[in-house]
């Protein structure tokens, strides 16, 4: 129990967020209405999109400097969990943006940016599956993740910044920050950053232990 | 690092196949515009431009480790430090790209019109697109040639990474099109350079792990 305390956290904070993410009040703004509540489920899933990848891009720079299938492995789950995150984050937008912009996908910074990334991830899953030498295809993915992250990831932040944007937080829409985010939605929304990011480090978790266990069947089988 | 330098320039045989594939590509695009009258729209222009320019780079980049025989991989391998044989091959990739480009740039201009109103922000703005697409693709390519079907790979890898840069370059030159103030672009012009920048440093200390397997 001493070492799963944050699961129970995550349970907790995770029931929070939906009970009063969904019942709590929220600013009444035009447009927005109820789904500013979207909030807590879209958002929270591109900041631990973020941590996600940027823990998989930790654990390739460790696998370099000292390599290990172990770090290879929990590399490669930390990405999928990343994707499986920036997949939801995509598919909670486009319902979003359907209600409220009236079109399941426009040309936006912020969306366009969004499906680049999860091209360059798609492309690392086929980078990968392309080695038949495991140590090889360790090094190479590892390589890429830290090459693309270093690439792309910044330009996420800076380009729809500089550029208008129909995406709440740019060009003068309704922001994240400046005052429609009030007190109490403050306290939903970092509980449900938080409480959806150990939900990825969980569902990692899981797949490394699963990843590692087939490994050592299929070791034990060799042998 | 200079002699590295010039065994990459002692292989241009297929220096001559590129300049055959940029001009029969810019053909290409005329005769399927020339439907039109020959005359594009300026955005349309701007788009094809740099397009053409992205799949040239992409084909004359791929070469550069593809091509390469795995004895001569190892004899570089005893030779020359990682760094420099990275630096090389981006310098080398830089100067061929900007090379292709400038002549891209000549035979597209001299059959579909030529629209640029400020011509030295256009030209920096194809240095700078040289630059980044050597940097970039040139790591890239290295990863593909890991690999099984690696031309494929290329392009799938390539692209994404590419097309933020590509979107600033396109965004620059429509202003250089458009003949707009230098300051109107200028934070755009400084995010290429420091993406350049972070781009090269990042194949700089990447490359001799990749170099080493």
């Amino acid at each position: 129990m001493a070492k799963n305390w944050w699961k129970a956290l995550t349970v907790l904070l995770l029931l929070y967020t939906a009970v009063a993410g969904l019942l709590l009040p929220v600013p009444r703004l035009a447009i927005l209405n109820e789904t500013i509540r979207n909030l807590y489920f879209h958002v929270p899933m591109w900041f631990g999109m973020t941590i996600i990848l940027l823990t998989s891009v930790v654990f390739s720079i460790r696998y370099l400097r000292n390599p290990s299938p172990r770090l290879d492995t929990l590399s490669h789950g930390f990405a999928q969990t990343g994707i499986l995150m920036g997949l939801v984050g995509l598919a909670t937008g486009s319902l979003w943006a359907r209600f409220t912009w009236g079109t399941w996908w426009t040309n936006d910074p912020k969306l366009n940016g969004a499906a680049i990334a999860m091209l360059i991830y798609g492309a690392y899953l086929v980078l990968r599956s392309s080695f038949a030498d495991d140590q090889q295809r360790a090094r190479v993915s590892a390589i890429y993740n830290i090459f693309a992250f270093a690439a792309a990831m910044p330009l996420f932040f800076i380009l729809p910044r500089l550029t208008d944007s129909l995406h709440p937080g740019a060009g003068g829409n309704p922001a994240f920050a400046k005052y429609d985010l009030d007190s109490n939605m403050r306290l939903v929304f970092y509980p449900a950053v938080i409480g959806w990011t150990l939900l990825g480090v969980w569902i990692t978790q899981l797949s490394v232990r699963l990843s590692l266990l087939k490994q050592h069947v299929h070791e034990k089988q060799l042998a | 690092m200079q002699k590295d330098f010039r065994l990459e320039w002692r292989q241009r045989a297929a220096l001559s196949g590129m300049l055959l594939y940029v001009g029969s590509t810019v053909f290409v695009c005329y005769l399927s515009f020339a439907l039109r009258g020959g005359n594009l729209p300026v955005p349309a222009w701007n788009a094809l431009f740099w397009i053409i320019l992205l799949f040239t780079a992409v084909n004359a980049v791929a070469k550069g480790f593809l091509q390469e025989s795995r004895g001569r991989q190892l004899y570089y391998y005893a030779l020359v430090k990682p760094q420099a044989v990275i630096l090389a091959k981006i310098g080398y990739n830089a100067l061929l790209l900007l090379g292709l480009a400038l002549v891209a740039f000549g035979a597209y201009a001299l059959v579909l019109g030529n629209p640029v109103q400020d011509m030295p922000l256009f030209l920096s703005t194809v240095v700078l697109g040289a630059l980044g697409f050597a940097s970039t693709l040139t790591l890239v390519s290295g990863i593909a040639a890991k690999a099984a079907n690696s031309h494929t790979l290329m392009a799938v890898l390539g692209f994404p990474i590419m097309i933020p840069m590509l979107l600033m370059l396109i965004k620059i030159s429509k202003n250089a099109l458009d003949g707009l103030d230098w300051s109107a672009s200028r934070s755009s012009v400084l995010t290429l350079v420091a993406l350049n920048l972070i781009v090269g440093a990042v194949s700089y200390v990447l490359f001799p792990f990749l170099w080493r397997s």
